[in-house]
């Protein structure tokens, strides 16, 4: 006998993991969490059904995340994350040690307290002290900030359910305001593929392409999301995603990274043709 | 208010019971539970064709109620502390109009505000009474028309003694209400009627923070907007009468224009909501309270953005405020109400009430979500930072003219008239209706005299982009005036 974690990733096609065991699953006020183990993917965390990381490949997202906006912002000292309660992009973060901090913005607490219990791979930096954790709605956070953050990391859930203020034109104007000059903002773009996901995809990019003067996109290849594909927005006040690429300082600081690497970060902003097509759509 | 009989709602239990006993429908409407018509059926739902019936002995009949609907309307009544309640099915606008054709009739005077709802000046088209207005006090600042004070009432009762009935808004759209206790005391104590146009008031009878209700004051009448803050199906209302109105006499005038086929679901929408609000309605209001300071707090601290409350009460134009009411000025930031509330829409996917010159009205209740009203908020954060231009105001500001009327609204209405270009309209008498809608409050009546000043609104409110209604000329660029009229 085998019991599988199922998910739909489109109303006609779905992804399965055979599980071992349920670690755990609680309503929290926010959403239903729950927390499995199988022998392929190791743990993973699921958000109301919807598959957020397995320790087997969340590497490609969290480095992709996180390396991509490092690498090109000259001196990047604030850095706030919207969402990402596992840690993951915090575990990234904390290897620069220009970094002077770190503002998590979680809405939901026991998102941060499961995983520090059951996935401590991921959840290992909340104890650096160039970080503070705030419990709140990402949105209403945003709001009273100007000129602050050097990075925005949107490291959100999908555009419906708790994560949904953070897909809008009102989230990403705030984020334009609350960015430094040099200030770039990356959000997870969900994927150009099934329908449903281009469609949140189109949307949340023609919410950034209204906020900021550059809004270039960038890809990776994530097994465990919807159709693999997963694209990244990258926006800026300014600052160019290739142009402004610093390749060889950020070689020297020597980061061992599984996925990111500077050759790649050029090929990431290669997109596929109907993807190309797809954002000159949004951006119309 | 019995708490325990409120638990009941007679017309669902009815309906309920009637759907068990598989009653074989020979009889309107044609649908037949929905099985005629598949694609209504697949959109609405077969619950709600199932229940799409008409009139029958085990259902009662709205036009003569004798059983279930009689039973809903006396627990209505209960409810709303009122003598009688009447169901209602042709919207609150229904409702104002039986009040209002109940109070007078041909030549009889009625004092009210100017600030009303259309379908106040509309019965008054039907039935040839005579308005006569009071001015509501208007705020420089805020650009609207408030309630009326209380010496302004006397003055026009003790000018027309004669008149019928005294109407006031409780409150307006805006959520100011007038000394009602104390205007209801002035009518009767000259034998008028006391009416009242509550179509923003129902959550006033289930929260004691609140302003006064209608039928706390004592008034004679009023239309109750269930659908609006009560969570009933839209297009349903109460008229509500107290113990000096002959509630036979009020239902022979409502069946005057009253559909004789009532909507069940309609009224057992009413029935279920009356049911709610009865039992939890004290909870929901407070919560609704919550969520607008809420938003009301932390809309005031963006700047340029005016979220106004309780300190505009001054005892006299604003008696009471309610609170409920998200209603903003955006006159500071540079941008016209109506343009806020566009861009709101158009922009950010966010769809609120109305925008009048210089304010937008989000219309919060219980259904809304914390996370909703962070939306709305950052919005509004969002479009200060884009568009503020703080140096040039509206050009307009001002919401309320005070009318000049020439002739009474059934005389002008059914005057002989001509259509004549909007520009060359000043000093003509207009035998129609212009507004903006919403709100849908008149800026001109049939009667009224069209001055320079009414003119420039209407054009101003026209290239706002308002979306204007009421003239046969569907794109206003012309207004039906009387014949024969001298400059």
């Amino acid at each position: 006998m085998s019991i599988s974690y199922t998910e739909r990733h489109s109303p006609g096609a779905s992804f399965s993991i055979e599980i071992s065991r349920q670690l755990c699953s609680e309503q929290s006020r926010f959403q239903k969490i729950e927390i499995f183990d199988s022998d392929e993917f190791g743990r993973f965390l699921t958000l109301d059904g919807y598959m957020m990381l397995t320790e087997r490949d969340e590497f490609i997202y969290h480095e992709m995340m996180v390396h991509v906006p490092m690498a090109v912002h000259p001196n990047p000292k604030n850095v706030l994350i919207i969402g990402g309660g596992d840690g993951g992009c915090v575990r990234e973060l904390c290897r620069y040690p220009n970094i002077e901090r770190i503002d998590l913005v979680e809405i939901d607490q026991r998102v941060i307290e499961l995983c520090e219990s059951f996935l401590p791979s991921v959840a290992c930096s909340f104890n650096d002290p160039r970080l503070l954790i705030h419990y709140e709605d990402g949105l209403r956070y945003i709001r009273r900030f100007e000129n602050t953050y050097d990075i925005i990391l949107v490291d959100s859930t999908d555009p419906f359910g708790p994560g949904e203020g953070l897909f809008t034109r009102e989230f990403y104007g705030n984020c334009h305001k609350a960015l430094k000059t040099h200030g770039i903002l990356v959000n997870q773009h969900e994927s150009p593929f099934y329908s449903e996901d281009a469609d949140a995809c189109r949307k949340a990019h023609f919410n950034i392409f209204s906020a900021f003067p550059i809004c270039k996109v960038y890809q990776a290849h994530i097994p465990t999301y919807p159709s693999g594909h997963w694209l990244f927005g990258f926006a800026s006040k300014g600052l160019d995603p290739l142009a402004d690429l610093h390749a060889d300082e950020w070689e020297k600081l020597k980061l061992d990274t599984k996925y990111y690497n500077t050759r790649l970060h050029r090929g990431a902003f290669a997109l596929p043709t109907y993807v190309n097509n797809l954002l000159k759509e949004a951006e119309r | 208010m019995n708490r325990e009989l409120q638990k009941r709602a007679p017309i669902y239990e009815a309906l309920e019971k009637f759907k068990a006993a598989r009653i074989v429908p020979f009889d309107v409407p044609g649908h037949k539970r929905g099985k005629g018509n598949p694609e209504l059926t697949e959109f609405l739902g077969e619950k709600c064709l199932t229940v799409d019936v008409n009139s029958m002995k085990p259902l009662d009949n709205l036009c003569h109620p004798v059983s279930v609907i009689r039973e809903a309307e006396e627990l209505a009544a209960d409810a709303f502390g009122a003598a009688h309640a009447f169901l209602m099915v042709g919207g609150t606008t229904s409702s104002v109009q039986s009040m209002v054709l109940a109070a007078c009739s041909r030549g009889d005077k009625i004092i009210l505000p100017r600030n009303v709802h259309r379908s106040v000046i509309n019965a008054i088209v039907l039935n040839g009474a005579v308005p006569v207005y009071v001015f509501p006090g208007t705020n420089e600042r805020l650009g609207i028309a408030l309630g009326m004070s209380v010496s302004d009432v006397k003055k026009a009762i003790d000018e027309n003694p004669d008149a019928k009935a005294v109407l006031v808004n409780n409150p307006t759209y805006y959520g100011i209400c007038s000394d009602i206790r104390a205007i209801t005391k002035l009518a009767h104590d000259r034998g008028m009627l006391m009416l009242a146009d509550e179509a923003h008031g129902t959550h006033f009878y289930f929260d004691r923070t609140l302003p006064t209700s209608a039928m706390a004051a004592g008034a004679d009448m009023a239309a109750v907007s269930m659908h609006k803050s009560g969570g009933s199906l839209t297009q349903s209302s109460f008229l509500l009468s107290g113990p000096a109105i002959n509630a036979d006499r009020l239902r022979q005038i409502i069946n005057l224009t009253q559909t004789t086929s009532g909507s069940y679901l309609l009224m057992s929408s009413l029935d279920i909501s009356r049911k709610n609000l009865a039992l939890s309605g004290a909870s929901i209001f407070r919560q609704v309270r919550e969520l607008t300071g809420y938003a009301r707090h932390e809309i005031n601290l963006i700047g340029d953005y005016y979220a106004y409350s309780k300190e505009i009460i001054d005892g006299n134009a604003v008696f009471d405020f309610d609170e409920t009411k998200l209603s903003i000025n955006t006159a500071s930031l540079g941008l016209a109400g109506i343009e806020v509330y566009d861009i709101l829409r158009d922009d950010y996917g966010i769809q609120t009430e109305f925008g009048d010159l210089s304010n937008i009205l989000a219309y919060v209740s219980v259904g809304d979500r914390d996370r909703d009203i962070e939306r709305l908020i950052s919005a509004l954060f969002d479009i200060r930072r884009r568009f503020r231009r703080s140096d040039t105001p509206p050009a307009l500001k001002q919401e309320y003219i005070s009318p000049t009327v020439a002739a009474t609204p059934q005389e002008a209405f059914y005057a002989d008239s001509q259509q004549v270009p909007l520009e060359k309209t000043v000093g003509q008498i207009c035998t129609e209706f212009v507004m903006c809608y919403p709100p849908g409050i008149p800026i001109l009546a049939p009667g009224e005299r069209i001055t320079k000043e009414i003119l420039e609104y209407i054009l101003y409110a026209k290239e706002k982009g308002c979306f204007l209604t009421g003239p046969e000329d569907m794109e206003i660029n012309s207004l039906n005036v009387m014949k024969g009229v001298r400059k």
